[in-house]
């Protein structure tokens, strides 16, 4: 019995000290990011543009079919939903206040992140995961390449700056697809729906948005990046820690988008 | 006289409280091939990791071209990693780069060369592996002992004055694993560097060492030439060279132990520190 109980509470100090250790990891990872993006040049390890550029082709341009997809989607979803419920107070026109600002503000970041950390994130923890089981890591440490420099910061920055682009672009298809749905339901133009979006979405709005899709863009790639590193115990392990980043990568954008609006609207 | 390429002095290093490496001294002289070997579990992985300067160890120092690789500032550590080979035993080639650009890669990231001499380099050294016109391949596409002779191409392609090689020959077959071995030998003679070798063949020991370090259970068993290996009287080395096993020496409270599932609680604990990613 007491064996069972030291046993739980040995468990309970191992997972949370491992809990610990990650997030000391996770920091430790932004901040040498950081440090060889402004100091790379000083210690011969410039980070270089090219495969920044690759990145953000593969994280970006690459996105943007299914990202339009599923933006408009969620237009058409926003737009049918706001008509149904407001009739309950026959407020059917005030629909387009509702779905500016839950577009903009809440669904573009959140569904850009989301896909973004099942396309890219994941990518980014197998390929990592891989690169470390076959000791590509140690080869790069070994050769005097900095791993982080080289492997992290690319798509690091990449991630940040193509993240709120896609989040512009999710904004623009899902207004414009709801605009469509709302201008033949409600029988006005679209027109008509344009400018009272424009007259109604404050830049203030429209940065919200973007500034917490940045966020997520360091969520993903360090969540990514984190459990990628962390692999062990061959393919199975790179197959676990992938399906890891992507269930951790979510949460943290789902529970950060939380704390920022609270702290934003207060 | 010039200085030793590697000195080790009372490494020692734990897993856990697993004891790995026991006061491991060694010195490595310029342009000698010396081989680490031992059984599995002997600790040469982690030792060849510690000279890398991959693992910290808890005590001892490790001098490699004559500086402390812990003690040096991050861009001395470079500078010296630059002067260093390795060839991993998977070969540890980018999956996602041609064979060229593998061995292309540390020219590019660490000499400011333009691209025409790179390849001119990058083919050189590929011609010195005799893996020439296999540039544009994918390493997904070469054979286990071409990887090696990638792998070897990519360590010396910097010039370097210490190449260490992990299992050189290990899963080739015996024909392949000469040629490795003679490729070892032909590069010492060619640039005059000192090479470490970790392995557990005996016939590719024999063939190309200098002096042999005998690892066993984190202990340096002998460290000599190959013949006085060949002649040690030693029980555990004629062992070794005789391919004979040990019988391990029972202890039945802990055999008790072991099969009642009982486990140790100091031996749970996570791997040893490394360092950065």
């Amino acid at each position: 019995m007491r064996d069972r109980v030291l046993d739980v509470l040995e468990n309970v100090g191992r997972a949370t000290t491992r809990g610990v250790a990650e997030l000391g990891f996770a920091a430790s990872l932004l901040g040498q990011s950081v440090y060889w993006l402004v100091l790379g040049r000083a210690r011969k390890q410039p980070v270089r543009l090219a495969p920044i550029f690759a990145q953000a082709m593969d994280i970006g341009i690459a996105a943007l079919p299914i990202i339009t997809v599923l933006a408009a989607t969620i237009g058409l979803m926003l737009a049918i939903q706001g008509i149904y419920t407001l009739k309950t107070f026959g407020a059917e026109s005030r629909v387009t206040l509702g779905v500016a600002l839950s577009t903009v503000r809440e669904f573009s970041p959140l569904i850009t992140g989301i896909l973004v950390a099942g396309r890219s994130g994941s990518a980014l923890a197998a390929r990592l995961g891989t690169m470390r089981i076959n000791q590509e890591i140690d080869s790069l440490t070994v050769m005097g390449i900095s791993p982080v420099r080289f492997l992290v910061v690319p798509p690091l920055v990449a991630m940040v700056v193509l993240m709120p682009l896609l989040t512009l672009w999710a904004d623009l298809v899902g207004l414009a697809a709801a605009g469509l749905y709302i201008a033949v339901e409600l029988q006005t133009t679209f027109a008509a729906y344009a400018d009272e979006v424009l007259s109604l979405l404050k830049l203030n709005d429209l940065l919200h948005g973007l500034a917490k899709s940045a966020i997520f863009a360091v969520l993903v790639t360090i969540v990514g990046v984190v459990n990628g590193a962390s692999v062990t115990g061959g393919a199975e392990g790179v197959g676990r820690m992938t399906t890891r980043s992507v269930v951790h990568a979510i949460s943290a954008i789902v529970v950060t988008d939380m704390l920022f609006v609270f702290m934003v609207t207060r | 006289m010039s200085q030793s390429s590697i000195v080790v002095e009372n490494l020692n290093t734990f897993y856990g409280s697993r004891h790995i490496l026991k006061n491991v001294s060694l010195t490595v002289e310029p342009g000698e091939i010396f081989i680490i070997m031992g059984g599995s579990g002997s600790g040469k992985t982690t030792l060849l990791n510690h000279l890398l300067g991959l693992l910290i160890p808890t005590s001892g120092t490790i001098r490699i071209l004559g500086k402390d690789i812990h003690a040096v500032s991050a861009l001395e550590r470079q500078a010296l990693r630059t002067r260093m080979g390795v060839a991993f035993q998977s070969g540890a080639l980018f999956s996602s780069m041609s064979v060229g650009e593998n061995i292309a890669l540390p020219l590019r990231e660490h000499a400011e060369l333009d691209e025409t001499t790179i390849g001119i380099v990058t083919r050189l050294k590929l011609e010195v592996v005799s893996l020439a016109g296999f540039e544009n391949l994918m390493p997904a596409e070469l054979s286990g002992g071409m990887i090696k002779r990638a792998a070897l191409a990519r360590a010396i392609v910097m010039d370097p004055r210490l190449l260490f090689c992990d299992e050189p020959s290990a899963g080739l077959d015996p024909v392949v694993a000469s040629s490795i071995d003679d490729l070892i030998l032909r590069l010492r003679d060619a640039m005059g560097m000192s090479i470490v070798v970790v392995t557990h063949d005996l016939d590719s020991a024999f063939k190309i060492a200098d002096r042999i370090c005998v690892l066993d259970k984190g202990e340096v068993l002998a460290l000599d030439t190959v013949d006085a290996i060949r002649r040690s009287d030693n029980e555990r080395i004629q062992n070794l060279l005789n391919r004979r096993t040990e019988e391990a020496e029972v202890d039945p409270d802990a055999y008790l132990r072991r099969l009642m599932g009982e486990k140790e609680r100091s031996t749970r604990f996570g791997p040893q520190a490394r360092k950065g990613l």
